[in-house]
Formats: structure tokens, sequence, C-alpha cells
């Protein structure tokens, strides 16, 4: 197989993950909202590269205009949930009128309420799943249901961010793993002893970087 | 070998003719009683560190801060600590602080900001603050925080005994997610869950540790920014609640060690003797 029509094979078994993991993502957060019995829920990614959150799920279909803003992630409640790993339920948000003007100003909408847990996946903090205005009086069992969906969205999360890096490098744009690909592409092309070959010095190479 | 040449050797043996210099202050009670523990201490003395998005100023919830810095990434890499003019960056600090100010009014506070910067450079800086906070040598330090890195995990260690040797007590929150993470899991440190109660005085000790304690943490009226309140809920505020009753504590008995007050804390607490009085 060639290197274009390795590219191709891979490039085929992540066609439309993004959609299924961004519908993935989705589904958590209507069902958090259900469950809740909440005006709205979301989920918002860190970037890395800028520091910055992202909105990359929204519950309710009006809300998503919303998909794709950013703010700083060191900003408000949802920074300080990033930052921390520590989970938060707020009553009355439209009390804090400084924080209740920025939100203002991005979404067009004040929630009196929000619930925000930490998403987490092993050492690495990956977002904030929220939880607006809620109808449900609080309890503590509420918070740890809502760290369960936090723990499915990690999952999700996850995955899509690994989706991401494989199309980035597919198209290239990461030189050091599309080194990586290339030589998978060559593998692929042997036959015969010289696969046999290939294949044990590709192993020898493993044992070599992980040792 | 002579007096003075003795004090200079940490004391890693006990000799015979060197018990008497170990006497503790006072006998302690029979039976601890929350009396005992803080009958009308109101934190007199006590320095409170609240590790945290910083302290907003003047809050009538939280009254006068006695010092605030925060810790920022220097150019050449390493942690800065400066004076902080800036005050709260999100509203959690000003809450904290505001929690312990009701439990312990006669206490001082002094906020050392290590939040509100940015996701990136949050582990280090962290650091870097407790690191500060514990070398002030402040009695109580409220973390309200975590972390699941594991290259800070044995840091966070080393600093958390020593601060136990310096006695510094540090009262972390514990975490309700299914993840590792630090300080609290340390045995070195009081940790914090939450309890459903409204009373700030109605304190557990869990006989299934790691989470060692459960304070008030749900719907709590605080202090917030720009002289606001709000209503909130979590174990980040439970903490506060554990952090000012130490000061209370150790008003009323400045001697105490890390372990003797996490004792006190024990044997004061609702589910153990604190519920008789």
């Amino acid at each position: 197989m060639s290197e274009d029509r390795f590219r191709a094979a891979v490039a085929a078994g992540l066609a439309g993950s993004e959609e299924s993991y961004g519908e993935l993502l989705r589904s958590i957060v209507q069902v958090a909202r259900a469950i809740f019995g909440a005006k709205g829920s979301s989920i918002w990614l860190l970037d890395e590269e800028t520091d910055e959150l992202v909105v990359e799920a929204v519950a309710r279909e009006e809300d998503r205009g919303l998909l794709g803003m950013r703010m700083p992630s060191g900003q408000g409640v949802a920074g300080w949930v990033l930052t921390t790993r520590q989970p938060i339920v707020i009553e009355d948000v439209q009390s804090d009128p400084r924080h209740a003007k920025d939100v203002a100003e991005r979404t067009g909408y004040v929630p009196k309420g929000l619930m925000a847990v930490p998403v987490l996946h092993e050492e690495r903090a990956l977002g904030v799943l929220q939880v607006l205005d809620r109808q449900t009086t609080f309890s503590l069992g509420e918070m740890d249901v809502l760290g369960m969906f936090a723990n499915q969205a990690a999952i999700a999360l996850d995955l899509l961010l690994r989706a991401r890096t494989a199309k980035h490098v597919l198209e290239g744009a990461d030189a050091e793993s599309a080194a990586v690909a290339r030589l998978a592409a060559a593998l692929d092309e042997l036959e015969g002893d010289r696969r046999e070959a290939g294949l044990a010095l590709m192993r020898a190479l493993e044992d070599l970087l992980r040792k | 070998m002579g007096e003075a040449e003795r004090e200079s050797i940490p004391a890693w043996s006990l000799p015979a003719d060197a018990v008497d210099q170990i006497a503790l202050p006072h006998r302690w009670p029979e039976r601890v009683t929350r009396e005992w523990a803080f009958g009308d201490s109101q934190g007199s003395g006590v320095q409170v560190c609240i590790l945290d998005s910083g302290v907003e100023r003047g809050h009538p919830l939280v009254g006068e801060v006695e010092r605030a810095v925060f810790v920022e990434m220097g150019e050449d890499g390493n942690p800065v600590v400066s004076e902080d003019e800036e005050g709260d960056m999100c509203g959690h600090g000003t809450a904290c602080a505001g929690i312990v100010r009701a439990l312990a009014p006669r206490c001082s506070l002094v906020s050392v900001r290590v939040l509100g910067a940015g996701y990136t450079g949050s582990g280090p800086v962290l650091l870097a603050g407790l690191r500060w906070a514990i070398e002030q040598g402040f009695d109580v330090i409220n973390m309200s925080l975590s972390t699941t890195k594991q290259q800070f995990a044995g840091l966070l260690h080393e600093l958390a005994d020593s601060a136990y040797f310096k006695r510094s007590v540090l009262v972390a929150s514990a975490h309700n997610m299914p993840v590792e993470s630090y300080p609290w899991r340390f045995s070195s440190v009081i940790s914090v869950g939450s309890h459903e109660g409204t009373d700030p005085l109605t304190w557990y000790y869990n006989p299934e540790p790691p989470v060692e304690f459960f304070a008030r943490g749900v719907g709590i009226d605080v202090a917030w920014m720009d002289g606001g309140e709000l209503r909130v809920t979590g174990n980040s505020f439970a903490t506060p609640h554990i952090t000012g009753i130490c000061a209370l504590m150790l008003g009323a008995h400045p001697e105490l060690t890390p372990f003797q007050l996490k004792n006190v804390l024990y044997l004061t607490a609702t589910n153990v003797g604190g519920a008789d009085e």
C-alpha cells in the first residue's frame, strides 16, 4: 500500500469520528440537563495551546451559537473549577455582578444558578461540565451524579482529542508523527521475508524506546 | 555533654536526663471537651492563610486582610511572589476568608493568590505559593484546591510533611470524583468533605479515611466579589469551616502541634465527644 493509500485507509477509519464524539458529548449534556431539570448544560474544553476554555457541546439547540466561544482558562468560576479540580454549586450567580455582566456580554443569557465540575481524565484536566438553572433542590448526591457525568464526558473528550490529533497527523501538520505514519506505510508495503524482518526491526525499536 | 551542645543536636533520641525537658506545657484534661478545646476563643493571635483566588479587601464579611500576595511565573521560568493589589479573581478566596472570619473573628487573615492567571503554569505557581506560606510559618493554611498531576504529587507531599513538622496545619478539600488527587490524600494534612447540615460548628470524624472530617458544605451564604454574597455548595467551602475551627483551637492552645490539633478535632467531633456538651 502506498503512503497515500495508507493515509486514505486511516482517514477512512477516522471519518465521522469527530461528529460521533461530538454527538456523544451532546448526548451527555442533554441527559445532564434532563436529570437535573435544568435550563441548559454545556461542556467547555481546555485548549492547551492558547490556554483558553472553548465551548465544545451544548444541550439546547438555541445555544448552538455558543459553540466555539472562548474565554481565558483562569477566568471566572469555570476557570477556578478547572484549575482547582473542585466541583462547585452556586445558587445565585446574578448577585455576582462582575460575573453576571461578563457572562451576559458573551452569551446574552445570565444563569441564576450553576453547577460546575471538572472533566478529568487520568491526571489531565480536560475541561469543565456545567449545568445551568436546575429546578430540583440540591443534595450532595446530585454532586456525585454530576461527577459521574463528568467522567463520561472525560472519556468522550479524550476520544475526540485523539481523533483530532490523528487528523492533524494525516494532514501532515505534525512532522514527527507524520514520519511514523510514513514508516507504517512503508512496512505495510513489504512482503515475505522482508516483511518479517521489518516487523522484527520494529519490535526491537519498540523495546529500545520503551526501556 | 553540655546543655548548649545537646540543644544543637536534633532530637532523634531521648536520654533519661532529658525527659523533663519535653514535658507538655500543661496536663491534658481527662476528657477533652469543646469547652476546653476552644471555649470562648475567637482565634486571637492565629495567622490563617487562604491559598486561593485572592481575597477582596474590605469586604464586610471578611474585614481586615493583614497581607495579600500573588504568585506568578517570572520571565526566567521561576515563580515570583509579589504584593497583591488585585484582590480576588473569581470570588472563591473571598468566600473562604469570610467563612473563616465568621468562625474566628479575631484571627489574622493572609491571602496568597495562586489562581486566576490561567491553567498553564498553575501547578508550579501552586507549589511556590504553598512553599512561601509554609516558610512564613502561618498557623493554618486553607487549601480548597487539589491537583491530579503526578509530577507535583511528590513535591506536594514533601511540602505537606515540612508544614507538619513546622507546625503549620494544612487543611485541604477532599475530592469526590473517581481520580487520584492531592494534597488531601496525604496523612500530614487535615482533609475535609461535606455534610448536609446547617450548623457551622457541626463536624464529623470519618472512621473510613482518606477523608478524615466532614464539615458544613451545602447551601452556605458566603462573601463574594464586589462586596456581594452568594449561596454556594462544595467541599471547597467545608474546608474553611475546619480551618476556622482550627484557628479557634490554636487561639485557646497555641502550643498544639498539628498531630495534637488533629486529635482535639477528633475528640470533639460531633460523632465522637462533641455532641455530649
